[in-house]
């Protein structure tokens, strides 16, 4: 009679962790997205909501940044792809008290824009006030609409 | 001892004359404890001083931020934000000193000092000899 232990086979190395990860990893590429990583919080981020208007003249994009300072907030414009970028840091050192509700998020961010119609880059303006951020885009010359008068012969 | 500020989960809030329904965002908040009291820093983007309103009752807190009026921006293409009025309560901790409430808005957050009543704060009790 032999005294070694049974093994599931399945049980065995650790493989189905190997299994999981490989899992994950097809998952990942499925998705071309990066899993958040351990060291941001349950979700690796903060989207801040952004909205796009339109009037006759401008593209106004508008997001909401509470509590960022104007020098933290990035702009850029490239190829028509309009991107937002910052982070938040923390004010107070977690160490100097006892938290007690921890909603608000800080660290990094990042939006991008697909902008509806070609804008004059020349004449990008932006405002920060009361947490929200205002980008004026005009549009470019081409992207307005024009009134066409019909003459009359 | 674990009372502190607790929140009930009120997202929406019935206007009294039941024709209207009004509905408020929850603003995202952060509450410390210090030693001479509390921190809390609620989130209201698009909200000045103007549009707050805090007020102390039967030990709660109430936040209230209205936003401030934007000029017409024309047409709209997309849309994330939630053009709602913020709203919030939070139970206050007896231990507060709700005369010395101070607040502050800046940039969208809204600061609160609550400070911790003299009687409440720790002592350090000198030994004679």
């Amino acid at each position: 009679m032999s005294l070694i232990r049974y093994q599931f086979p399945e049980l065995t190395n650790w493989s189905s962790f190997d299994r999981l990860n490989s899992l994950r990893d097809e998952m990942t590429r499925l998705f071309d997205f990066s899993w958040p990583s351990r060291d941001s919080g349950l979700f690796s981020g903060w989207s801040p909501a952004l909205d796009v208007w339109d009037d006759k003249d401008n593209l106004v994009v508008k997001v909401e940044l509470p509590g960022l300072k104007k020098e933290e907030i990035n702009l850029s414009l490239h190829d028509g792809v309009l991107t937002i970028s910052g982070e938040r840091k923390h004010e107070v050192e977690k160490t100097e008290g006892q938290s007690f509700r921890s909603e608000r998020y800080f660290g990094k961010f990042q939006r991008s824009v697909t902008l509806p119609t070609a804008v004059d880059a020349s004449k990008v303006n932006a405002a920060y006030k009361d947490g929200v951020l205002t980008v004026e885009l005009p549009k470019a010359e081409e992207a307005k609409p024009k009134q066409i008068a019909v003459g009359v012969s | 001892m674990n009372t502190t500020l607790n929140k009930p989960e009120s997202q929406q809030t019935g206007a009294q004359n039941g024709t209207s329904r009004v509905n408020y965002l929850t603003p995202l908040a952060n509450i410390l404890e210090t030693k001479d009291g509390y921190v809390l820093e609620a989130e209201m983007p698009g909200v000045n001083k103007d549009g707050l309103e805090i007020t102390v009752e039967n030990g709660e807190l109430t936040l209230i931020g209205r936003r401030a009026p934007v000029e017409n921006r024309g047409r709209e293409v997309y849309r994330e934000s939630r053009a709602f009025d913020y709203r919030r309560t939070f139970e206050l901790d007896p231990s507060i000193d709700t005369a010395g409430i101070t607040a502050k808005i800046d940039q969208g957050v809204l600061k609160l000092q609550l400070p911790k009543a003299e009687a409440v704060k720790p002592r350090k009790i000198a030994v004679r000899d």
